[in-house]
């Protein structure tokens, strides 16, 4: 699904290499966790995928069910089934939820050649998948992501994923700043899109929202590279030892 | 300000024949009121930020037809449409003039007629209008308008009265003066678009009894070679409301000014404009000048003014609250805000409190900004393309002026104006 060759990426602005050559391959229908210490490069390989303006590639290549897609619009990437689910949603005031939704469900599928969907059916289907997670129609019809606590900014991004049915989904530390019930209720909602046609990268600090959502493969990055990679053990190893152990192992 | 005003004024303007009394006073009074203040120049505070020049008679006013053959706006409301072209009334293009609870005249006809209380506000609202700032096209207006409507309205009015300008003549000079009686707890709604004349000086004085209504919706383009200046001048009395919302797209020259005195306790007044330029299209200049008077209890002001420019485009905003002594309780809002879609776009805003009461609400904000790349790059990433993305957040920046129409089928048409002025301006 996703194959990551020797990503080199630095920023534009000043002179300052943030990956290092990152090697990454994610198979259809699994789930992989990133973890690692701050400043390791986990949420500028999300961006990066996702097509952030202010970061520049000096090598290697991100291929998206083999197409590059590091030369791609952001939009594009979207349409060619990549999603990030962001560690900080964005609020944008003035701008209804549900339209914001109608807008992207009807762009992606324009783009793919696809009719736009009905509002009728659009209407059915966001109720079914927000009742789900919890969102109420208040919650639908307000700004976009406007004076929505944490927890609902986060289901909010899950709402998007399940409407929009990526391919590759990617969530940067959508754990963070969740309590428990709302970290279970996103993982549902992650679970529920789990499928042999679907691949997940899961950005995390911490080992607990692998409890609820089952990685396949772990893998640590560190200085702007994945160090080290294996089973959900590794993830446990972690969350017991920090991340000395490993990386002293590793130097 | 005592240069010689409009030296060409006298030659091209001249006060129309056979008017009644009443009315020859008033243009008499109006044409020594301009006199004694002159025209506008660029030393005067109030046009530092416009220049005045093309609005002057000195010149004779050229502006090439627009015709951009899409459906007038309005046209598919139920309305009484009153036809202007060039500034003439068209009688043909107009509708039969009778209306349930509603009289309708022209200023022309009216003007020869005892009409009392089209007296008592022709010219009067508009020179207590040039206290403290004197507005000399005003002046003008009401000492040399060719024609306009002089509407009375006692009741609901079953459907809003619209002010077609139509352009016919490249060199035409247009000036207009309405006058609108809202009698006590009666209600009307006014429309007004349409490109009107190579140079256009507009003035409408509105006397809203105790009780009564006045909405207003206007849409001023998208000719782009329009040159006018406007005055709204309005007397609010106890309880009555006042609202008025113009979207403005292209115009080389575009002044509004909007002059309101809430005289009755809770009177309610809300002003608001979305201005949209492009100066890859033409020059453009819009100017929103306000000023807003509390001289009443608990009465609330609402001013909400949203430009969106670019390649050069200049919005310019003036707006004042004045608070009277005695003015308890009042709630005034002002807000003029830009949207700057690149670096050669400017706004110059100029907002204004003065209060002399001690038991009042009011804020004002003004803010110049670009638009938010990090809500740009949010909706890109969930598919929307850039041009369309951008335009979302163009309107989510309109959308507090937009909301100040009530009536939700003109918004929805409004909202589709701007969709479609966006969309061709990528």
């Amino acid at each position: 699904m996703l194959e990551i060759k020797n990503l080199a990426v630095g920023l534009e602005e000043e002179e300052k290499q943030i990956l290092k050559g990152v090697d990454l391959t994610v198979n259809s229908g699994e789930v992989h966790a990133i973890m690692g210490p701050n400043g390791s490069g986990k949420s500028t390989l999300s961006y990066v995928l996702s097509g952030r303006d202010g970061y520049e590639v000096t090598s290697g290549e991100a291929l998206l069910e083999g197409e590059d897609i590091l030369e791609m619009e952001p939009e594009e990437r979207a349409a060619a089934g990549l999603f990030l689910a962001f560690q900080y949603p964005v609020e944008i005031p003035g701008v209804g939820n549900m339209t914001f939704l109608r807008t992207a469900v009807n762009a992606q599928r324009k783009a793919r050649g696809q009719e736009e969907m009905s509002a009728a059916d659009f209407l059915k289907l966001i109720r079914e998948k927000a009742k789900a997670l919890k969102i109420d129609a208040e919650m639908l019809k307000r700004p976009v992501n406007v004076g929505f606590s944490g927890g609902e900014k986060k289901r909010n991004e899950i709402l998007q994923m399940a409407m929009l049915e990526p391919k590759m989904c990617i969530l940067d530390e959508t754990d963070s700043g969740l309590d428990v019930d709302a970290m279970k209720l996103v993982a549902e909602g992650v679970n529920a899109l789990r499928d042999a046609g679907r691949a997940f990268l899961v950005i995390t600090h911490y080992q607990r929202l692998l409890d609820h959502i089952q990685p396949d493969v772990v893998h640590i990055m560190a200085d702007g590279k994945i160090v080290k990679s294996g089973g959900p053990d590794l993830a446990l190893e972690v969350e017991n030892n920090g991340y000395s152990d490993i990386l002293a192992e590793v130097a | 300000m005592a240069e010689p005003a409009h030296q060409g004024a006298q030659a091209v303007l001249t006060m129309p024949d056979g008017q009644g009394a009443w009315a020859s006073e008033a243009r008499a009074a109006a044409r020594a009121r301009f006199d004694a203040m002159g025209a506008p120049t660029k030393r005067d505070e109030y046009w530092k930020f416009t220049d005045s020049a093309p609005l002057s008679y000195d010149t004779t006013p050229h502006a090439a037809l627009f015709r951009p053959g899409e459906i007038p706006l309005f046209t598919n409301l139920d309305r009484l449409k009153v036809v202007f072209r060039d500034g003439q009334f068209d009688a043909e293009a107009s509708d039969d003039l009778a209306m349930e609870h509603v009289e309708i005249h022209m200023l022309a006809e009216a003007a020869k007629a005892d009409l009392h209380w089209a007296k008592d506000i022709y010219g009067v609202l508009e020179a207590r209008g040039q206290d403290p700032v004197s507005r000399p096209f005003a002046a003008l207006n009401t000492a040399y308008a060719k024609n306009g409507v002089v509407i009375r309205v006692t009741g609901k009015a079953p459907k809003p009265i619209s002010l077609i300008y139509a352009h016919d003549d490249e060199d035409s000079d247009a000036i207009l003066h309405h006058v609108v009686k809202v009698e006590s707890g009666a209600s009307l709604t006014i429309l007004e678009n349409g490109p009107a004349a190579a140079r256009f000086n507009k003035c409408m004085e509105i006397d809203v009894a105790d009780g009564g209504e006045f909405h207003h919706i206007r849409a001023q383009g998208r000719d782009h070679e329009r040159r006018a200046v406007t005055h709204m001048f309005a007397r609010l009395g106890t309880e009555s409301v006042y609202k008025s919302f113009t979207m403005t797209v292209n115009g080389v020259l575009t002044r509004n000014e909007c002059v309101i005195e809430l005289t009755g306790d809770d009177a309610v007044a809300h002003v608001a404009g979305a201005a949209l330029g492009d100066g890859k299209t033409g020059d453009f200049h819009h100017d929103d000048t306000v000023f807003i008077t509390h001289d009443a209890l608990n009465c609330e002001s609402r001013q909400v003014f949203k430009k969106v420019l670019r390649n050069g485009a200049v919005g310019v905003f003036q707006g004042k609250i004045l608070v009277k002594e005695g003015a308890q309780k009042t709630d005034g809002y002002q807000i003029s805000q830009s949207l700057l879609l690149d670096d050669d776009s400017q706004f110059l805003a100029k907002p204004e409190l003065e209060i002399y009461a001690d038991d009042v609400a009011c804020s004002h904000g003004s803010t110049s900004g670009a638009i938010d790349e990090e809500a740009l790059f949010y909706l890109r990433s969930r598919g929307v393309p850039e041009a369309e993305a951008q335009d979302l957040l163009v309107l989510a920046f309109l959308a507090e002026a937009l909301d100040e129409v009530e009536d939700e089928t003109i918004s929805e048409e409004l909202l589709g104006r701007l969709q479609d002025w966006l969309a061709r301006h990528r």
